[in-house]
């Protein structure tokens, strides 16, 4: 992408010749061209510029910052950490941003896993599952996502109240206030365990990775699943019988109007996750398919030949060289459900762009407001493309 | 596909070789290998025919059988009644105006319809490879201009229309189509300036394409609608459809732009070093030997832009602007329509599929044949 | 392949054309309000009044089947227009959306922004706006199905309320619920026909907003009984015609306007009798209202008959409410005129 044609005027290297003042001479060329261009953008901004300060002060706009540290009074429905109205118009907007990205990695996981099973239904020997997963993509792709929010919100919408609330299985109930699930109540206890979970699951990577070197050097076999099952099984589970084992669990049962209790999955939230995961899986899928195609046959047949099993060709030999396909778009895919995220804005659900609308509403504060939205996604964009470059670079052929 | 293997064995003469078993070629034969192949595929093959005839069943039972076609002056008590088992396909029957032209003066919507079959011929026009000459810039000039006076009236008779009643599907149409004909153009000269030697040029190219890429398009809509305003001088005030194709043209402008840059790269080095072996001036370079091999390979992934934009335009519901996708909205606003969004958002869903499935399904063709010199 | 960089050029050339020609079609630079504070004489000079609307509200403002604005905020608009042209028919309506109102205010794209928009503090400063008048005195409060089985505000605890946001209304509604106690989960969407319509399929228990607009949902309804206004009112919601700040001039034209449409009631001139109170009513208030003596419109900067005008357009403001807010069942209540018990509005006397 970066990948830069080396103009060959630079590569002449010519001897420095003295610059003449003249229109012959291409460095003049050169400077003058971009002294016109560079003057004319910032004559343009500045003409932008003098006009919005000229005009903030004739309407008496307040500008700055300021209002940041104000009492928000806003209700928000869906909160990562602890939020009351009484709260500052910052912490309002934090709990946009904490909204934007909970749906955001739970959609680019959901949207990689569902992507990835229908790319490679796509190349099934099956014809019927093969053309399914074929109508899929195009249906999907060819269809505006807003139409597609809009059109899960008004199905989820449409399901029963509270009181009539589908209940599928004991505990699990779908109304219109969304999905509701038992969930156990969170004590510190599981903190812990989760946090032994997580170290054990470092640990056996870091076992695995050793246990591999290992095995280039002198060929013997180290199994890793004892230690995988040791570190991310058994430790967080002695952890947790260690502080005490508790375990209740938190039913939701309607109570008044409302559900409480239990996990909540609100159907804004629902509707959004829904329809990004959908779409993007679309574009997923045929990206997987292209990079698993673009790998040559005879990686297949020369894995099969050495008596590979069919699971280890796609897991050692074509994977890997079908994923320095994959990456690059898949950036670009991630970047999407991330800045499609906030259609959110049209079905309710309340992310940065959502919150940072009503707040430039309340404030009058418009410059401001759009400028905390731009500058929110151009950092988590960037965040995205600089993980994703460096991943790629990791698995990217190291080339002589 | 399957009849014709099947002809092709029937008409086997007599006299030729035995023909294969009739377990491995024609209809049994496909349908053995490529649908039950394995006791999985089998598996597969069953659930899933299983749950498709289910399924069409049901979708024809409640869009056809028990649907209810229309109804007498908003009486949509029959509709409420077959909730649940039948479409109310009456909405569209109702309200298929309303979709389609929005507020626009009733008596006059032959002339959005006039000007949606305007922009289909358009398209057809620009599609066929023997219409790629020159001469079709200024057929797209004389037909947007067309479109225009069409809609804007005040000449010949028709009475003037202003902007705020324009809508349906037309605002799709123009969004993207007058989107797309002014971003070409910027998108050309931003991606010439990105790989251009001059660091000034180089970065204000650069600094434009990433930050419009970084950020949603809702920010910059939001932007035009209400951050705009501010901008300009005291008195001057732009339309609200304008601001927001102005901030359309913006956004594909980037977008397009990483494609020409795409169709740059891949154009082989030799080409720029013997247009600088014949001694061509940047501009004769650029305009005669690169820009149109370079403009060529990006054809296909242009098509397939032009449809995100296309897709894209519906953003402009949460601006408040009238484009297909709102009108539809609307059209369920009123209490005795409440409630039917299914049907209405099928059904701008087809539209939008129409365009859009045709769209990606010629931009696939042109790549085959495109790709067709390039493979001996 | 040589045709193509030909190919480039004309096409190049061509957009600029088509820029040249559409350009200053779609941005008719309007003759404008040069300075923000005179925006009496930019009406005037352009010949038409540009009135920012609500994108449609019943009874408040929305276009009939013909597209022609309806609504009590709309006869405001052409009441204005009446007085500065004597013709209430050179109105432009704008719709505006809740989250652009006073941004179109602030940048000229509207002259009056009559849109049933609350008058407060921080709006009146520090927005850049000035309200000239409060045409419509309303209230907040909460509808509910009836079949729910609520009968107070009170009862909501635990309820999932419909709300817009970025309204006084959400303001209200949290810090009602912490006066009071009263727990509750908001569903905020931005379009109002979303949010009514969230409501109606049942995704909130209640929703709330000024009580005009409660009405005006709940007559709209195929079944206006199955729907239940509760009692309590949780807030003040004074509805103000709002210009730009700075603007003195225009906006005394735009208050008096409103104070003449209730004074007008008070002395009992309506549409239909003005012409002939004008000739020979004795009263010597009505005399200098209706121009037949002194000079109060030259004062304004108008037409000494504009009353005359005004009301021969939209009537006085009591057949304005009984136009388009009777019939959707909102009562005269604190918009009664101060003669009535209760009553608030009242206007300064003209002399």
């Amino acid at each position: 992408m970066s990948q830069t044609t080396i103009d060959p005027r630079s590569l002449r290297a010519p001897p420095r010749r003295p610059i003449r003042l003249s229109w012959s001479d291409e460095r003049v060329r050169a400077i003058v061209w971009q002294i016109l261009v560079v003057g004319l953008i910032g004559a343009v901004i500045w003409w932008l510029w003098s006009n919005t300060v000229h005009n903030l002060e004739v309407r008496r706009i307040a500008t700055g910052f300021g209002f940041l540290t104000r009492e928000a009074g806003l209700p928000i429905a869906e909160n990562l950490i602890p939020y009351s109205p009484t709260d500052t118009y910052f912490r309002a907007l934090l709990i946009g941003l904490l909204n934007t990205l909970k749906v955001a990695v739970v959609g680019i996981i959901l949207a990689t896993i569902f992507g990835t099973l229908i790319g490679i239904a796509r190349l099934s020997k099956n014809w019927l599952l093969s053309k399914i997963a074929g109508v899929y993509i195009e249906v999907i792709r060819d269809l505006p996502l807003l139409l597609q929010l809009l059109f899960w919100y008004a199905i989820l919408q449409a399901l029963p109240g509270p009181r009539q609330a589908m209940n599928p299985v004991a505990g699990v109930f779908l109304s219109n206030r969304g999905l509701k699930l038992p969930w156990i109540e969170w004590q510190d206890a599981h903190s812990y365990a989760l946090l032994a979970f997580v170290l054990g699951l470092a640990y056996t990577l870091l076992y695995r990775r050793d246990a591999i070197r290992k095995r280039i050097l002198d060929g013997k076999p180290r199994p890793v699943w004892p230690i995988a099952i040791g570190c991310i099984l058994v430790l967080p589970l002695v952890v947790w019988y260690a502080a005490g084992a508790p375990f209740v669990v938190d039913w939701p049962a309607l109570r008044g109007f409302n559900f409480r209790g239990g996990l909540n999955m609100s159907p804004e939230y629902f509707a959004l996750l829904l329809g990004l995961t959908m779409y993007t899986a679309g574009f997923i899928a045929e990206i997987v398919r292209s990079g698993i195609q673009a790998v040559p046959h005879g990686q297949w047949e020369a894995a099969q030949a050495l008596g590979l099993r069919p699971a280890s060709v796609l897991k050692l030999v074509v994977m890997p060289q079908a994923l320095r396909v994959i990456i690059p778009p898949m950036t670009s895919q991630y970047l999407n459900i991330t800045k499609n995220s906030s259609l959110a804005v049209a079905i309710g659900y309340q992310d940065i762009v959502s919150i940072a609308n009503t707040t430039l509403n309340q404030t009058g504060q418009a410059i401001e407001g759009i400028a905390i939205i731009m500058l929110v996604y151009l950092s988590i964009s960037l965040s995205i493309s600089l993980f994703m470059n460096w991943y790629n670079a990791r698995i990217a052929l190291v080339e002589r | 596909m399957s009849d014709v293997t099947l002809n092709a064995a029937a008409t086997v003469p007599e006299a030729a070789p035995r023909s294969a078993p009739l377990t491995e070629v024609g209809l049994v034969g496909w349908a053995r290998a490529n649908l039950f192949s394995g006791w999985i595929s089998t598996a597969v093959t069953l659930v899933l025919a299983y749950f498709i005839i289910r399924w069409a069943i049901g979708f024809v039972d409640w869009a056809f059988v028990n649907a209810v076609w229309s109804v007498p002056n908003n009486q949509t008590q029959a509709c409420r009644d077959a909730r649940g088992v039948g479409a109310c396909w009456a909405v569209i029957t109702e309200k298929h105006r309303f979709i389609l032209f929005g507020t626009y003066p009733y008596e006059e919507h032959w002339r959005p319809a006039l000007c949606v079959l305007l922009f289909v011929a358009l398209y057809v026009v620009s599609a066929m490879r023997r219409f790629w000459r020159p001469s079709l810039a200024l057929v797209w000039v004389g037909v947007l201009t067309l479109i225009g006076l069409l809609m804007w009236g005040g000449v010949l008779g028709m009475p003037y229309v202003p902007q705020e009643r324009w809508g349906g599907l037309v605002i799709t149409l123009i969004l993207a189509t007058f989107g797309l004909a002014f971003a070409f153009p910027l998108a050309i000269v931003v991606a010439l300036g990105r790989r251009s030697n001059l660091p000034a040029i180089k970065a204000i190219c650069v600094i434009y394409v990433e930050l419009i890429r970084g950020v949603p398009l809702i920010s910059l809509l939001f932007m035009a609608s209400v951050m705009f305003p501010l901008f300009l001088p005291e008195g001057m005030n732009v339309d609200k459809l304008l601001r927001a194709q102005i901030a359309i043209i913006l956004f594909a402008g980037a977008y397009l732009a990483e494609v020409v840059r795409g169709g740059l790269q891949a154009l082989p080095k030799g080409q720029y070093e013997a247009a600088d072996a014949l001694g061509l001036s940047y501009w004769h370079k650029t305009g005669f030997i690169i820009l149109p091999q370079a403009l060529r390979l990006v054809i296909p992934p242009l098509v397939n832009t032009f449809i995100g934009f296309f897709k894209d335009t519906s953003l402009v519901l949460i601006i408040g602007i009238f484009d297909l996708l709102t009108a539809g909205k609307t059209a369920i606003i009123e209490p005795a329509w409440q409630g039917f969004g299914v049907e209405v958002y099928l059904t701008v869903g087809a539209i939008y599929f129409v365009f859009c499935f045709a769209m990606s399904k010629y931009s696939q063709s042109l790549e085959a044949e495109l790709n067709r010199h390039r493979v001996r | 392949m040589p045709h193509f960089g030909l190919f480039l050029k004309r096409a190049l050339g061509a957009a600029a054309l088509g820029c040249a020609m559409l350009a200053p079609g779609l941005a008719q630079a309007q003759p404008a309000p040069a300075a923000a504070s005179n925006t009496f004489d930019a009406v005037r000079s352009r010949g038409q009044l540009i009135c920012g609307v609500n994108t449609g509200l019943a009874g408040f403002a929305q276009p009939d089947s013909q597209g022609v604005w309806k609504g009590f905020d709309s006869d405001y608009c052409r009441a204005i227009a009446a007085a500065i042209f004597g013709d209430p028919s050179k109105v432009r309506y704008v719709p505006t959306t809740a989250q652009v109102r006073f941004t179109a205010l602030q940048s000229g794209e509207i002259d009056v922004l009559s849109r049933n928009t609350t008058w407060t503090l921080s709006r009146d400063t520090v927005l850049g706006l000035d309200f000239a008048a409060t045409t419509f005195y309303d209230g907040q409060g909460f509808m509910v199905k009836a079949s729910l089985g609520v009968k107070s505000a009170k009862e909501l605890d635990g309820a999932t309320i419909c709300v817009q946001p970025g309204t006084t209304t959400e303001q209200n509604l949290t810090d009602w619920s912490r006066a009071n106690r009263v727990r509750f989960t908001p569903v905020v969407i931005e379009r109002l026909e979303e949010l009514v319509s969230a409501y109606i399929a049942g995704r909130c228990d209640a929703y709330t907003t000024d009580i005009s607009g409660l009405a005006a949902t709940r007559s709209a309804q195929p079944k206006p009984d199955d729907h239940l206004i509760l009692p309590e009112v949780i807030s003040k919601e004074p509805l103000a015609v709002g210009v730009r700040q700075g603007d003195a001039r225009f906006a005394d034209v735009v208050r008096w306007t409103h104070y003449l449409l209730l004074s007008a009631e008070e002395f009992g001139i309506t549409q239909a009798n003005v012409a002939q109170m004008a000739a020979n009513d004795p009263r010597p208030e009505v005399q200098r209202i209706l121009g037949k003596n002194g000079e109060l419109g030259k004062m304004l900067g108008l037409d000494n008959l504009w009353a005359v005008n005004v009301i021969k357009a939209v009537g006085n403001y009591g057949e304005i409410f009984a136009r388009n807010l009777t019939p959707i069942g909102i009562q005269r209540g604190p918009n009664a005129l101060w003669t009535t018990p209760g009553g608030l509005q009242y206007s300064p006397p003209f002399r």
